[in-house]
């Protein structure tokens, strides 16, 4: 009994430690973003001084253009996440219910392609962007997140498809629904909750995503990403400016998440449980 | 209401499917129904009997064969515009619909005027007693009512065909009853040709107005149950059909008297007449538990043994015997006491014993009296 309590507490430490550490950076981020650059700057950090809120209002200025990479962010994250359900689906209606010998294949070689590092396609990529003119592009940076996210959209939808008895979509047939019938009338209904996790991964990936940002683009199809990045400038490091830009990128992700946290915790659970 | 027709039809997954074997799911499979006949498909699980269903309704294509329904050869017609309706095992009613709106999905569809469809909605959950769960979802129902659900949508369609696969399993056994009644009531008054697949033998035997028989991916025997009681067309079937099963006992055939190790059994005239021109053959007897009776050492037909398992069930009591090395079940009067060890001797009239090819295990027919057929009966 009490070696069992003791375990208990010793667990909750470690994972409040655990816990602590990874929130920690965030922390000290926030922390930052309400200083002056010069107590940002102390070697000796002070965690009490009286905060202010000149960085926010360096980042949020007319130059600095945060509504700029803030739109460009919310474009580029909502198209892809559309674009990508819109090509998931009947992706993965087909394989869930039409499976043939080449789906698992297929399942398994499309997820396989997040296996590569992007600076390994990164040459080629530019390469083709730059002929056709897609660089510093909403349009091309919207494919790429697109590209990027749809392995894993296909593989989330087709989970939760398979979810769905099969009988179901054999008795829509028997019914009379067309493909597009079963599809509207009865499949999507019945996915709708693990849609909506998935959109909401694929819309936080997108969001989050700075490797593509920052070479792809420049300014006018700039993420906040490269918005954060600018704060390194030629002049020397603005710690304080930078976090209180960091604070702002992620603010709306974090909103959105900690509104969708039951939806998206259900979303990504249930197919693994079942 | 059609007459349905399945010519040559076979169905071979081939190189489909993962993991499918190159025979035949269903093999060389033929009937012709009656318009508006009750035909159950019964066999062991991979018979292919739920296969056969499947390529009526259109959900798999036959790889051979025909399949015509009202005299229209269906194919290569997806399964929406045969003109079917499916009762399936899960019920598969759509989780997010009402009932209501279960039962008229399929109108919708088809644009009927809401009037129309109401109606018919009104009709088919009276016929079933469920006008109060219309506003139901699925998921607050419970398995009877789920099961007339998937029911009612399926009649309120007016199909040519009702196709049932495995309708009742999921019940339980009371239930499964009471639904096997009414199924069968609700037939006798729509009269549209329905197929109903099931492994259950008391299920075929008390639902079909025919009944196909298959294993194997092929049918053993099409009959109506009665016939495929008296007549068993061979060994499988006359171990399959009745309730307990047949006992099968290996004998050898001299001068119209099949006998073994503890067992000695006289043929009527009509089996000594096929049996005479076969001489001294090896054959399997067949006896159904329920044509035993208790005997005297003396009687022509005897067989002896020493009981081994006895279960008393009031009405009658079923012992197992041991005899020679074979098993014998024997289902006699249940005020008979019968102690374990004991040593009976068990009788069963000559006309009553089935006789089994020993190689192709197919039934030896009396002469002359070979079964009526189904179309005469």
């Amino acid at each position: 009994m009490n070696s069992n309590r003791f375990a208990n507490g010793a667990l909750g430490v470690l994972a409040w430690g655990v816990a602590l550490l990874i929130f920690f950076p965030i922390l000290w981020l926030l922390l930052t973003s309400f200083k002056t650059e010069q107590q940002a700057f102390t070697v000796v950090p002070n965690f009490f001084f009286s905060p202010t809120l000149e960085s926010f209002k360096m980042a949020l200025a007319q130059g600095s253009g945060y509504w700029h990479y803030a739109w460009n962010s919310a474009l580029t994250a909502v198209a892809s996440t559309v674009i990508g359900l819109a090509l998931a689906v009947p992706a993965a209606y087909a394989m869930a219910f039409y499976p043939n010998k080449r789906t698992d294949f297929l399942l398994v070689w499309m997820v396989s392609t997040k296996f590569i590092p992007a600076v390994g396609v990164l040459i080629p990529i530019y390469l083709v962007y730059s002929a056709v003119g897609l660089l510093d592009n909403a349009l091309g940076l919207t494919l790429l997140f697109t590209a990027m996210n749809l392995p894993i959209i296909v593989w989330m939808v087709y989970s939760y498809f398979r979810d769905i008895p099969k009988d179901i979509v054999e008795a829509a047939d028997i019914d009379g629904a067309s493909i597009m019938q079963t599809l509207f009338k009865v499949v999507l209904p019945l996915a709708l909750p693990g849609l909506a996790s998935t959109g909401l991964l694929a819309l936080i990936l997108a969001w989050n995503e700075s490797f593509w940002s920052i070479t792809m683009t420049d300014h006018s199809a700039a993420t906040l990403a490269v918005y954060i990045a600018s704060f390194k400038s030629a002049e020397g490091l603005f710690w304080a400016k930078m976090s209180a830009a960091s604070v702002l990128a992620i603010a709306p992700i974090i909103v959105l998440g900690w509104f969708t946290q039951r939806q998206m915790v259900r979303g990504l659970t249930f197919g693994a449980v079942k | 209401m059609a007459i349905v027709e399945l010519k040559n039809v076979a169905k071979n997954y081939g190189s489909q499917l993962k993991g499918a074997s190159s025979s035949n799911a269903v093999d060389d499979f033929n009937l012709v129904t009656r318009d508006g006949e009750f035909v159950v498909l019964v066999g062991p699980s991979g018979c292919g009997k739920s296969t056969t269903m499947r390529m009526i309704a259109g959900l798999e294509r036959n790889t051979e064969g025909e399949i015509l329904i009202g005299g229209r050869d269906v194919s290569q017609v997806p399964p929406k515009e045969r003109d079917i309706a499916m009762v399936f095992q899960s019920y598969a009613l759509y989780p997010h619909m009402s009932v209501a709106e279960n039962m008229a999905f399929s109108l919708r569809l088809k644009k009927r005027p809401a009037e129309e469809i109401k109606q018919k909605i009104d009709e088919a959950a009276q016929t079933l007693g469920i006008q109060h769960l219309l506003e139901r979802k699925p998921r607050e129902l419970s398995g009877g009512q789920r099961q007339r659900v998937a029911l009612g949508r399926a009649i309120v369609r007016d199909p040519q065909v009702f196709l049932m696969d495995e309708p009742l399993s999921n019940l339980d056994a009371k239930l499964r009853v009471d639904m096997r009644a009414e199924i069968v009531k609700l037939h006798k008054r729509l009269k549209v040709t329905t197929f109903y697949v099931t492994h259950d033998q008391v299920e075929a035997m008390t639902m079909g107005e025919r009944i196909v028989v298959m294993k194997d991916g092929k049918i053993q025997q099409i009959d109506t149950p009665i016939n495929l009681y008296e007549f068993p067309a061979n060994r499988f079937v006359a171990g399959f059909i009745g309730n307990p099963s047949m006992n099968f006992l290996p004998a050898r055939h001299v001068d119209g008297v099949v006998s073994g190790d503890g067992y000695r059994l006289s043929l009527d005239a009509a089996h000594r007449a096929t049996m005479a021109s076969r001489g001294g053959a090896d054959v399997w007897a067949g006896i159904r538990p329920e044509h035993l009776r208790l005997s005297d050492a003396a009687a022509t037909n005897r067989i002896e043994g020493t009981v081994d398992v006895v279960e008393t069930l009031g009405a009658v009591t079923m012992v197992q015997l041991s005899v020679g090395e074979h098993a014998v079940s024997a289902q006699l009067p249940g005020h008979r006491k019968v102690q374990l060890g004991d040593t009976l001797t068990l009788t069963c009239d000559s006309d009553k014993l089935h006789l089994f090819d020993s190689e192709s295990e197919l039934a030896i027919a009396r002469e002359s009296t070979a079964a009526p057929s189904a179309a005469e009966a």
